[in-house]
């Protein structure tokens, strides 16, 4: 089958279990596309030869009653990966080889997946662009020049570029679903406590979550099926009864009651956006849905809540990274400047950036006015979306307030990076689910994503929503190959 | 120096200074694994052996804590009579340094698991109260190692997230011997808890000091120096004495303190400055996001207190009520949980008709004094407690003199040997028959008849003369008692 790569994860399940593909068919189409892919720059480290065997010795005693016969799979370069460098995309962490798995890959590896590889990401997740990544930016497949959002870009690109059928990001203020939204692809960011963080490198812990991002919804009911798990070496994991998301995911959504808040009415908000998400009501409806006007008063207080609470934590989960462990070091006079050439030349300028907001904020005499503040906007957030959900069962919006942008065009303006975040971040803050899908492409044929945002722990119900309106949008992202030669 | 014992004042011209100070003791909870990690707590072991991923902090590694640390917590402020918090929040100190593996230690800033309580001292001059501000868990550093290499600093993370009990006094103590009557009481109360075995060799216990002085009866307290990680009593008592002079004689030079952090130099007997207040570090403390809040119920609780052994205080009273001994006594009994169980054994083996006077003599007598010469713990006596306990009736029913039991002791120090088959084997059974006795004294008066004249002439000193006789005719084995009713009898 020469047209593998284009297939979905659940068909190339199907015809692994009905023995219609081999497992070594599959890894090899995808390792041939991903090697004829460099310049997307998707992956920081691959692993291909390695997963070639895996898949061979999988073809030998193919045990077809796990979830991934076989598949082969590459992963966001944040999972800590037992033998397989990993990089956080950051120099500091060059040559950092984990001894250890992380539980979301552990728990992807035990159904039967291979890894191909690690993907490309914004260091140490920071970023909605993927250009502050040490191992460089990564094209967008929609388009050369293009950024693919970010954190999870290299992700978002290896999935629309089809290099692997499905993949995992994380997501700490929209991770995930801005560049799903980017690439025309379909991200998932699941509750918090939902997905084990145990050996994920840390960006924010009280906002980080792993989650699936995938070609179309029922994939990313899969995924999110085998990387849900209880962990006791996550403190902060959930103890909550799992769905059996794939095989309960349905499109019947009649009467399901979904709201529309209407402080995501931002100035300035692209025309383009404004009729995407029209247009999204009017899926919804005809889907059964009802619609509801909502409030989400303090909506506009997110982002800067955001950009406290997220740096403070960073400043500290990134301290262990001081040369004298593990990772790169520089040389030093002393321990101290040791310290100081190593964090210097080992961390990108966002990153810094963010380490020296987050330090600020938690200094004495600031810490009241900036990060206490911002937990206590947190909780007005999270009460917002409490009120709101005793009227609605989930809440529709768009991903991101534009479409990609082009590489280098907001490098020098974090502000305006940050806005990108925008419609993403509130649910973070809350702890909430939410996907973004496809849903329109803009003037430039830059695909367009909707968020549905879900309460805490209703995945099911989300992805319900997103699968029936998938059926409704019909979208088909316009991938040219332009990168392949 | 005030000359009155039970005051630590200093004197200079015509003011005269007190001392105020407070502790912040860091003792080690007994456990076996790590505060969030379960890797080995043993001490002594190879550098770096007993190290997780989460210890070295690797990324992505996460801190879960450990239950029974926080049982420990909770028994110690139960035995620090202290409010226990039923929800504390782990909080993240943040620092930079080589054996601080995460850049931050996980520690109780705002919420600690134990709040306010009491601890009570027995001074020469009476009881003596002391406040507890707070206890809170955090974990211990790594250890950074100087001078093993002369070029590089080593670094050694077994102790790296190990628990420590982190116990605040107010700032009620006032002289070094009630800051080693503290810290002997703490030490003491969490050895009977279990919670922490006090060995200060080991850095199980260790303390920051933090030293003021004002004029006597002023109301307000003076600027404060902390002297960091002293690791023993007698260090303790040094560093204060040495600090509280510094700081009177500062002011009387007029000059001001500055508040600050002092090391204390054992080889020289001095504190000096490690860093000022304004060099000192901004932790950022905020809470840790990877800990939820630490909640615990009232049952969970509950069931903890009744896991609450009898503590010295209790058991001093007790000792008091039920044995009748003197308070001095009671003490020296309770001050180790090891010594009043070893009392109490030999209270035990003894039966009815026990002499506990006789047995309170023994223990903080001979046996101390060979304890102590030997450096051994009560725990490790050569003699237990059922051999003492015979020893004592031997002497408390007539079978054998005190002296001769000294005798035995002796012999009974070289193996586990029963005195009562000591007495068999060598025979020293006392002599106690009467007739036996008075054949021996008319002998010995028979053969001293001059002496004998002269005493009943009025030198009554001779009459230690003729019990000598008797017990070294004897071989010490006469009764000493019937010795001088016979001897009164026959002179």
């Amino acid at each position: 089958m020469s047209d593998i790569t284009s297939q979905s994860l659940t068909s190339l399940v199907k015809n692994i279990k009905e023995k219609k593909l081999s497992s070594e068919e599959v890894t090899k189409a995808f390792v041939d596309r991903s090697e004829k892919s460099k310049e997307l720059n998707s992956y920081i480290t691959e692993d291909f030869s390695n997963a070639i065997d895996k898949s061979k010795k999988f073809d030998e005693k193919p045990n077809l009653d796990l979830k991934l016969p076989g598949i082969p799979m590459a992963v966001k370069d944040l999972f800590c990966t037992k033998d397989i460098r990993t990089t956080a995309g950051s120099k500091i962490l060059e040559n950092f080889v984990p001894t250890y798995e992380s539980t979301v890959t552990q728990n992807i590896w035990n159904e039967g997946a291979i890894l191909l590889g690690k993907l490309n990401c914004d260091e140490f997740a920071m970023g909605s662009s993927n250009e502050t990544s040490f191992y460089g930016n990564v094209q967008n497949p929609i388009n050369k020049g293009l950024v693919p959002g970010g954190s999870s870009g290299g992700s978002a690109a290896a999935v629309s570029g089809q290099l692997t059928p499905i993949t995992i990001g994380t997501d700490t203020g929209g991770s995930i679903r801005q560049p799903a939204s980017f690439t025309g692809t379909v991200g998932l960011k699941p509750t918090y406590g939902s997905c084990s963080r145990y050996g994920i490198v840390a960006f924010a812990s009280s906002l980080d979550q792993a989650g699936p991002m995938s070609q179309n919804v029922e994939d990313c009911a899969l995924l999110q099926e085998v990387i849900s798990t209880y962990d006791n070496k996550d403190s902060t994991s959930i103890d909550f009864k799992r769905g059996q998301y794939s095989k309960d995911l349905t499109k019947n959504i009649k009467g399901k009651k979904i709201g529309i808040p209407k402080e995501y009415r931002v100035e300035g908000m692209p025309k383009e956006i404004e009729e995407l998400w029209k247009k999204g009501i009017e899926y919804a409806k005809d889907c059964g849905a009802e619609i509801i006007d909502i409030s989400l008063p303090n909506t506009s207080y997110a982002l800067p809540a955001y950009y406290i609470v997220a740096p403070a934590e960073a400043s500290s989960n990134l301290a262990r990274y001081d040369g004298v462990k593990y990772g790169f070091r520089a040389k030093g006079e002393n321990l101290i400047d040791m310290y100081e050439k190593t964090r210097s030349e080992g961390f990108g300028a966002e990153v810094q950036r963010r380490i020296m907001i987050g330090t600020y904020v938690l200094s004495s005499g600031y810490y009241d006015a900036y990060y206490l503040k911002a937990q206590k906007v947190r909780k007005l957030i999270k009460n917002d979306f409490d009120e709101a959900y005793k009227k609605v069962d989930a809440i529709l919006t768009p991903s991101t307030p534009s479409s990609a942008f082009k590489i280098g065009e907001k490098k020098n303006d974090p502000v305006s990076m940050y806005l990108n975040d925008i419609f993403t971040v509130p649910v973070n803050l809350a702890g909430l689910p939410a996907i973004s899908i496809p849903a329109g492409l803009d003037a430039a044929g830059y695909p367009l994503g909707l968020q549905i945002i879900g309460k805490a722990f209703q995945e099911q119900e989300i992805l319900n929503l997103a699968y029936a309106m998938e059926d409704k949008i019909t979208f088909k992202n316009k991938i040219t190959d332009w990168w392949i030669k | 120096m005030s000359k009155d014992n039970s005051e630590y004042l200093i004197e200079r011209y015509d003011n005269v200074y007190e001392v105020v100070i407070g502790l912040e003791v860091h003792a080690q909870v007994t456990s076996n694994s790590k505060l969030f990690s379960s890797s080995s707590t043993k001490f002594g072991a190879e550098p770096n052996t007993q190290v997780s991923l989460v210890d070295a902090a690797f990324p992505g590694m996460l801190p879960v804590i450990n239950e029974y640390c926080v049982k420990q917590a909770i028994k110690t402020g139960i035995g620090l009579r202290a409010q226990i918090n039923k929800k504390s929040v782990f909080d993240r100190k943040n620092y930079f340094y080589a054996d601080l593996p995460q850049g931050y230690q996980i520690s109780q800033f705002k919420y600690p698991i134990v709040g306010e309580g009491k601890v009570v001292l027995d001074m020469p001059n009476g009881q003596k109260e002391v406040g507890i501000e707070r206890l809170h868990l955090e974990q211990d550093a790594g250890k950074s190692i100087h001078d093993i290499d002369p070029q590089n600093t080593l670094v050694d993370l077994n102790r790296s997230g190990v628990a420590l009990m982190e116990i605040v006094s107010k700032p009620d103590l006032r002289s070094p011997d009630e800051v080693s009557a503290y810290i002997k009481k703490l030490r003491s109360i969490m050895r009977y808890l279990g919670t922490c075995d006090g060995n200060m060799q080991e850095g199980s216990l260790r303390a920051d000091v933090n030293v003021s002085v004002r004029l006597k009866d002023s109301k307000e307290l003076g600027t404060r120096c902390e002297i960091k990680n002293v690791n023993s009593i007698k260090f303790m008592q040094m560093a204060i004495d040495y600090e509280a002079n510094r700081q009177v004689d500062l002011i009387e030079e007029g000059k001001s303190i500055d508040q600050e952090t002092r090391l204390f130099d054992t080889k020289k007997n001095e504190t000096r400055s490690m860093r000022s207040k304004e060099d000192a570090h901004d932790y950022r403390y905020f809470p840790d996001p990877d800990l939820l809040p630490l909640e615990v119920t009232d049952e969970f609780i509950e069931n903890l207190k009744k896991d609450i052994p009898e503590l010295p205080d209790d058991k001093k009273k007790r000792f008091i009520d039920e044995f009748k001994v003197s308070s001095y006594e009671a003490t020296i009994l309770v001050s180790d949980i090891d010594t009043a169980k070893y009392f109490e054994e030999v209270l035990a083996k003894m039966g009815k008709n026990k002499d506990v006077k006789l047995a309170v003599n023994w223990i903080t007598g001979e046996l101390f004094a060979v304890l102590n010469n030997k450096n051994l713990d009560i725990s490790q006596s050569p003699i237990s407690a059922k051999n003492l306990a015979k020893l004592v009736n031997l002497i408390k029913n007539g079978t054998i003199s005190g002296k001769i039991a000294k005798t035995i002791f002796e012999l009974m120090m070289d193996g586990e040997k029963d005195p009562q088959i000591i007495v068999e084997e060598k025979g020293l059974k006392q002599e106690s028959d009467p007739k036996a006795l008075e054949a021996l004294i008319d002998k010995i008066i028979d053969e001293n008849r001059e002496k004998a004249i002269e005493y009943k002439n009025g030198k009554e000193k001779l009459f230690g003369f003729f019990v000598g006789q008797a017990m070294k005719v004897s071989g010490g084995k006469a009764n000493p008692q019937l010795i001088n009713e016979i001897l009164k009898k026959k002179l």
